[in-house]
C-alpha cells in the first residue's frame, strides 16, 4: 500500500506492506537511521519520534497508522544550518550520553514532554522519562539536561 | 519482530468500520491505539487478516458530560482523557488512573475503548470503570446496546463483545465532589500493576474495584459490604482478598497478591477518607 509521511517537513511516499511498523518505514524506506530499535517491544523508548508534536514509540505504531501525518525523527531537530536544537545542545553541555544509543528517543521524548509542560519539576521529568530506558548514565545528567533544556527554551517550547 | 502479512483498512465512518466487521467476522480486528494489539501481532500471537483502524473514527473521541454522566468515546486516547477538563471535574478517578497507564508514549497512543476490550485483568482501567458504575455502549449490525461493566468482563481476556460490534462509548456517573484513591503496586515505573486497588466515594455508595488478582477485574463486594454496615477502613480492608483467585507468575504467589489487595484495599480506603 502507499503511505505518505511528512517526515521533518518532507514528504515521504513509498509503497510498503500494510505490516511495515513506523520504525522500518523511517530506516529502511526513509534511510534515516538515527531512530534506534532496541527492545522491540514497547519498553526502551529508543525508537520514540513525534507524530503531530507527541512522542510515540515507533516498534509499535504501523506506517499505515501515522499515513497523513507529520513525523518529527531525532534528524529533523537541528536546523538546516547544522544548528543543534536546545534539547540536543543540553545534552552536550550536560554530558547526559555516554553510549548514546538511548540519546535520539530521549532527546524526542523530552521535546514532547517540554511541549506539554515546559516548566517540569525534576519529578515531573523523571516521570516523563518512565517510558525511556537508559543502560549508561544513570538517568542524572538526562534530568539535568531536561531542565536545562527547559531553562533555555524559556519555560516556552 | 514484524507481523503475519494482513489487509489493512482505515474507514471513514463508524457504519464503514461496522460494515467491514460484519462482512469479515472474527478474522478482522479492530486497531485503536494498538498497544495491545500490535504486540500480540509481532508475536505472532494474533495473525487477523484484516486490520480495520478506528483510531481517526474522531466522531468517537471525545470526553463530554450528558445527563449526569461524563461520556468517554471509545477511542479516547489515554493522554487525552487524562487531561480533559470535564473528565478532571467530574470523573477524577478516571482521569487520574488514564493518566497512571504506562508511561507517555503509552498514553499518547492507547484508548480508553481499546483497554477495556483488550480484556487484560493486570489493566488500570477496567478496575476504574468498574469501581465507578460504569456502563459501556455497544453498537453492532443491529443497533446500539448498552452493558453494565460488571457483566463486561467475561473471563481472561474474554470480554462480552461480539466480533461484529464495536465499542463506542463509555459512561460513569459524573461525580463532581468524589472522594477517591488508587494504588498500584510495580516493580518497575512503567509496568502493569502486580496488584492494585481503585476507591471512590459518593453519596450513592462506595465501589472498590481490584486489578490482577483474578481473571478478570473484580469488584470487591464484601469490603464494600462492610463498609456500608459500618466498618471501618482497617476492618473491611480485611476481606478485600474474599472472591479472589490471583495467579501466580514472576512477580508474585498467588498469596502474596492476596496479601497486597488487603494492604492496597487499606491504603486506597485510608486515602480515600475512611
Ligand atoms: C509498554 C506498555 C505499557 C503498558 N502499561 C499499561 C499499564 O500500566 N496499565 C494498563 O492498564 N495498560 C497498560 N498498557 C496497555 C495500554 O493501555 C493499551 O493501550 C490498551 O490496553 C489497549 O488500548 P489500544 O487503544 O492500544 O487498543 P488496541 O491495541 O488497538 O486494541 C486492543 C484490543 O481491543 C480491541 N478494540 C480496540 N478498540 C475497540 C473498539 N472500539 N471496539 C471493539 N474492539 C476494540 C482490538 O481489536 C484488540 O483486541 C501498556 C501497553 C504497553 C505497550
Ligand atoms: S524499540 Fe521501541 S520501545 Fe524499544
Ligand atoms: S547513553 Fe548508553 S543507553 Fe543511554
Amino acid at each position: 500500500m502507499r503511505v505518505t509521511i511528512n517526515v521533518n517537513g518532507t514528504d515521504e511516499s513509498h509503497d510498503v506492506e500494510a505490516r511495515t511498523l513506523l520504525v522500518h518505514f523511517l530506516r529502511d524506506a526513509c534511510a534515516l537511521t538515527g531512530t534506534n530499535v532496541g527492545c522491540d517491544t514497547t519498553s526502551c523508548g529508543a525508537c520514540t519520534v513525534l507524530i503531530d508534536g507527541q512522542s510515540v514509540k515507533s516498534c509499535t505504531v504501523l506506517a499505515a497508522q501515522a499515513d497523513g501525518a507529520s513525523v518529527t525523527t531525532i534528524e529533523g531537530m537541528a536546523s538546516p544550518d547544522g544548528q543543534l536544537h536546545p534539547v540536543q545542545r543540553a545534552f552536550q553541555e550536560c554530558h547526559g550520553l555516554q553510549c548514546g544509543f538511548c540519546t535520539p528517543g530521549m532527546v524526542m521524548a523530552i521535546t514532547s514532554l517540554l511541549r506539554e509542560n515546559p516548566e517540569p519539576s525534576e519529578t515531573d521529568i523523571r516521570h516523563g522519562l518512565e517510558g525511556n530506558l537508559c543502560r549508561c548514565t544513570g538517568y542524572h545528567n538526562i534530568v539535568e539536561a531536561a531542565l536545562a533544556a527547559s531553562r533555555e527554551m524559556g519555560g516556552a517550547s | 519482530m514484524i507481523p503475519d502479512v494482513f489487509a489493512y483498512e482505515r474507514p471513514e465512518t463508524r457504519e464503514g468500520a461496522l460494515a467491514l466487521l460484519a462482512e469479515h467476522g472474527d478474522e478482522a480486528k479492530v486497531l485503536a491505539g494498538g498497544h495491545s494489539l500490535l504486540p500480540l501481532m509481532k508475536l505472532r500471537l494474533a495473525r487477523p487478516s484484516l486490520v480495520v483502524d478506528v483510531a481517526r473514527l474522531y466522531e468517537l473521541s471525545y470526553v463530554r458530560e450528558e445527563d449526569g454522566f461524563v461520556c468517554v468515546g471509545a477511542t479516547t486516547r489515554h493522554h487525552d482523557l487524562a487531561t480533559s477538563d470535564v473528565a478532571r471535574a467530574s470523573a477524577p478517578l478516571l482521569a487520574h488512573v488514564a493518566g497512571q497507564v504506562g508511561d507517555p508514549q503509552v498514553r499518547h497512543r492507547g484508548t480508553l475503548g481499546g483497554s477495556l476490550v483488550h480484556g487484560d485483568p493486570a489493566s488500570d482501567l477496567p478496575a476504574a470503570v468498574l469501581a465507578l458504575g460504569g456502563t459501556l455502549v455497544v453498537e453492532g449490525p443491529s443497533g446500539r446496546r448498552t452493558i453494565d461493566a460488571r457483566e463486561f468482563f467475561v473471563s481472561f481476556f474474554e470480554v462480552a463483545i461480539a466480533p461484529d460490534e464495536m465499542l463506542v462509548e463509555i459512561r460513569v456517573p459524573s461525580n463532581p465532589g468524589e472522594q477517591w484513591a488508587f494504588e498500584k503496586l510495580t516493580k518497575r515505573a512503567q509496568d502493569w500493576a502486580i496488584v492494585g486497588a481503585a476507591v471512590t466515594r459518593r453519596a450513592s455508595g462506595v465501589g472498590v474495584a481490584l486489578i490482577n488478582v483474578a481473571p478478570v477485574p473484580l469488584r470487591a463486594a464484601a469490603v464494600e459490604e462492610a463498609l456500608a454496615a459500618g466498618a471501618g477502613a482497617d476492618e473491611a480492608a480485611q476481606l478485600a482478598a474474599e472472591g479472589t483467585d490471583p495467579s501466580s507468575d514472576f512477580n508474585a504467589s498467588p498469596e502474596y497478591r492476596r496479601h497486597l489487595a488487603r494492604v492496597l484495599v487499606r491504603r486506597a480506603l485510608q486515602k480515600a477518607g475512611f
